[in-house]
């Protein structure tokens, strides 16, 4: 059972700083996972993690002990990388073995271990091969398993499954998710850009933004559990990450405060959206946020013209012309007959709103409200 | 006449190369004839592009080579070389013949011992030194630039610079371990028969080390960095990365600098003849080869020592590229 705990972490490589002032508390045996787009310094806090790389400030412990100054491997993690990094002259099985052998544990150990592992991830048949013989799935595999055999407390994983195709990234996300149960009690930490790994695989997502070279921003921008993440976004920028296709945002001011419910107009369209109308003003400028899948079409007072529909087969992504808003409105639709051109009554639930103050914290929602937006996926 | 001599041992390493790049091109050339059209024409503008660098190859390289094996069936002299007799093997096996000649096998075992002896300090130095300069540090840009001055300078201006410092009786090398008193007296570096070939050797290292150094460097920046932080993360202790992964991921581009390196010190002649000119105690085959044709003007007999060499590279080429063919085809299995 292995605790990591992050107390104010940060990095700056010379004059640029990668991450800011992170503090995060790992549970044992969870699985987390640090997501975010490019350069917002995912894979630095996971280096600093494994000890590859040195934090400008801040402490970090593992299983209740400072690690700061313990190489990596006296830190109990192993590290899966994104390019696998396994050693290309070696066989499957040398590979396994090599970070064992100087850590004088009895050959029969090796051999079990490495037992245990070829069935865990099925890579009977496969030891005496050197990495250029086997596919990228396969590597991806023997990557993990040599971490396995090391029996860390914590496994990291730097972005491993962006080398695999679309399909072998399914399969070998439900292999990780289904190692994780297996292993029960070591914790993993895994790094994506992929919103939908992240989702699918987290017990608690760690969104990180990029900084752009300010050192006032926070690396973190919201960390909780997925559906937190989806249902409550705390500011703009995790609206904008989590959800494909992106949360639609629309320029308004308010125009009336009421009991859990704030009146906006979005250039001449009134919608109402149930939030704490806390600390805003009347005439306040703010941005409304609706995801795709909330605007309901075909019903409602509203009306728009389409602009652009495309078919993905389970579902359409219709673009609504918005007088006088130059981003069309993206709709999900299950309707296959959408015609473009055609005017169409659409809606905005009051309780799918998002509303985002200047500095782009969003809105709270009451606790009633918030239940009703997951009735309303459901 | 001396320069044509003289080519016959540059000749017999680009031949080397020629057979080497030809290995390379034959079996890619005849999959595309087998093609069809569109390949034939490829394959026949190929041969065009091809043709006029074959043609100088043919006219420094083969002719001259041709020339110099016919030579070595013949008596030929330098005083007068239109006038020779065809004397068969005579220059070879002959009673006189080279492999009868003690100073002959004398320039074999010094060049043997020159290249074993060169090439050998010069690899472990230079992978010292690369591993070194591996290491990320801002001096490495500039280190890397002046660790070249050595290779730059013409091998007889720095054989003569070197003879200077190494002077018995007005050198600067004498002249330091005198003063630091690890010599008693001063030493004949280039003329002491037990000392001259060590010297030799000494400015060879001081010159390739380098050349070494940058091969191995630019092998050592081919290791994947991920396996290096994968050791570390597994804690692998830094001599057993050194030799179970630095050392196995490199042997390849290692082999190849220590080939060419090899090739080279079999060949070499400015060196030993500035510092040491005709000495037998350090004649290496190419001095032997010159010494026979122009000093004592054996157009034959120096012909045949030529072709000897030359075969004696081309063995040793043949053998290296099987050598590193099956090192290469391990290392990409």
């Amino acid at each position: 059972m292995s605790r990591i705990e992050l107390r104010g972490i940060s990095k700056r490589f010379g004059d640029t700083p990668v991450l800011n002032d992170i503090d995060l508390s790992i549970a044992p045996g969870e699985f987390c996972v640090f997501v975010g787009p490019s350069g917002c310094g995912k894979s630095t806090l996971l280096r600093l993690l494994a000890g590859l790389e040195d934090p400008s400030a801040g402490e970090i412990e593992i299983d209740g002990l400072l690690v700061n100054h313990l190489p990596p491997a006296k830190r109990n993690v192993a590290m899966v990388f994104q390019s696998y990094a396994l050693y290309p002259h070696m066989s499957v099985h040398q590979n396994m073995a090599f970070g064992l052998q100087h850590r004088k544990l009895p050959a029969a150990e090796i051999e079990r271990r490495i037992a245990d592992a070829v069935r865990i991830l099925q890579l009977d048949g496969l030891l005496q091969r050197r990495p250029k013989e086997l596919s990228g799935g396969q590597r991806q595999r023997v990557a993990i398993a040599r971490a396995i055999v090391r029996q860390p407390k914590v496994f990291l994983f730097d972005e491993p499954l962006s080398n695999l195709d679309a399909a072998l990234r399914v399969q070998t996300r439900l292999e990780i998710a289904r190692l994780h149960r297996a292993l029960g009690s070591a914790s993993m930490v895994y790094v994506t850009h992929d919103q939908v790994e992240a989702m699918t695989l987290a017990d608690r997502i760690v969104l990180l933004q990029p900084l752009a070279g300010r050192s006032d921003v926070p690396s973190v921008a919201q960390a909780g559990a997925p559906l937190a993440l989806y249902h409550h976004p705390a500011n703009r920028f995790v609206a904008g990450f989590i959800g494909s296709p992106a949360m639609n945002f629309v320029d308004a001011t308010v125009k009336a405060l009421g009991d859990g419910r704030v009146l906006v107009d979005a250039n001449g369209m009134c919608c109402a959206a149930q939030l704490s109308p806390q600390g805003l003003a009347v005439g306040e400028p703010v941005t409304l946020g609706i995801r795709p899948e909330h605007v309901l079409l075909g019903e409602g007072a509203q009306r728009a013209r389409v602009s652009h529909v495309e078919h993905l087969g389970e579902v359409s992504h219709v673009y609504l012309e918005l007088p006088g808003i130059s981003t069309p409105l993206l709709a999900k639709s299950y309707h296959e007959k959408i015609a473009l051109g055609e005017l169409l009554p659409f809606d905005l639930p009051a309780q799918a709103m998002h509303l985002f103050r200047a500095d782009g914290v969003a809105q709270a929602r009451g606790n009633a409200a918030g239940r009703s937006v997951e009735a309303v996926d459901g | 006449m001396s320069r044509g001599a003289l080519r016959c041992s540059g000749a017999a390493a680009s031949r080397a190369e020629e057979v080497m790049a030809n290995d390379i091109l034959r079996p890619r050339l005849q999959n595309a004839a087998l093609r069809g059209g569109l390949a034939a024409q490829r394959v026949r503008r190929a041969w065009w592009m091809a043709a006029p660098m074959l043609l100088v190859l043919a006219a420094v390289g083969a002719w001259p080579l041709l020339r110099t094996i016919w030579f070595s069936l013949t008596d030929s002299e330098l005083s007068n070389p239109g006038d020779y007799a065809f004397i068969g093997l005579e220059n070879y096996v002959g009673e006189y013949g080279l492999l009868a000649s003690a100073d002959w096998w004398q320039a074999v075992g010094n060049t043997l011992l020159f290249t074993g002896l060169s090439v050998s300090l010069e690899t472990l130095l230079g992978l010292g030194v690369a591993l070194l300069l591996n290491q990320a540090s801002r001096l490495r840009t500039l280190l890397r630039a002046a660790l070249l001055v050595p290779w730059a300078i013409p091998t007889v201006v720095s054989a003569k610079m070197w003879s200077w410092m190494l002077h018995d009786q007005f050198g600067i090398v004498n002249h330091h371990l005198l003063a630091l008193g690890v010599i008693a007296a001063p030493l004949a570096w280039t003329a002491d028969p037990q000392l001259s070939l060590f010297s030799i050797v000494l400015v060879d290292v001081w010159k390739a080390t380098p050349y070494m150094a940058l091969l191995i460097l630019a092998a050592l920046q081919m290791v994947p960095v991920d396996c290096y932080e994968a050791a570390r993360v597994d804690g692998v202790p830094r001599w057993q990365v050194f030799r179970r992964i630095t050392l196995p991921l490199i042997l390849p581009g290692l082999l190849v600098a220590m080939v060419f390196r090899t090739l080279d010190a079999l060949r070499v002649f400015d060196l030993i003849y500035v510092m040491t000119s005709n000495s037998r105690d350090t004649q290496s085959m190419s001095v032997f080869v010159r010494q026979q044709l122009i000093d004592f003007g054996l157009v034959g007999y120096g012909s045949a020592a030529a072709t000897c060499l030359f075969f004696m590279i081309a063995l040793l080429s043949i053998v290296a590229m099987g050598l590193m063919r099956r090192t290469f085809e391990r290392a990409a299995a």
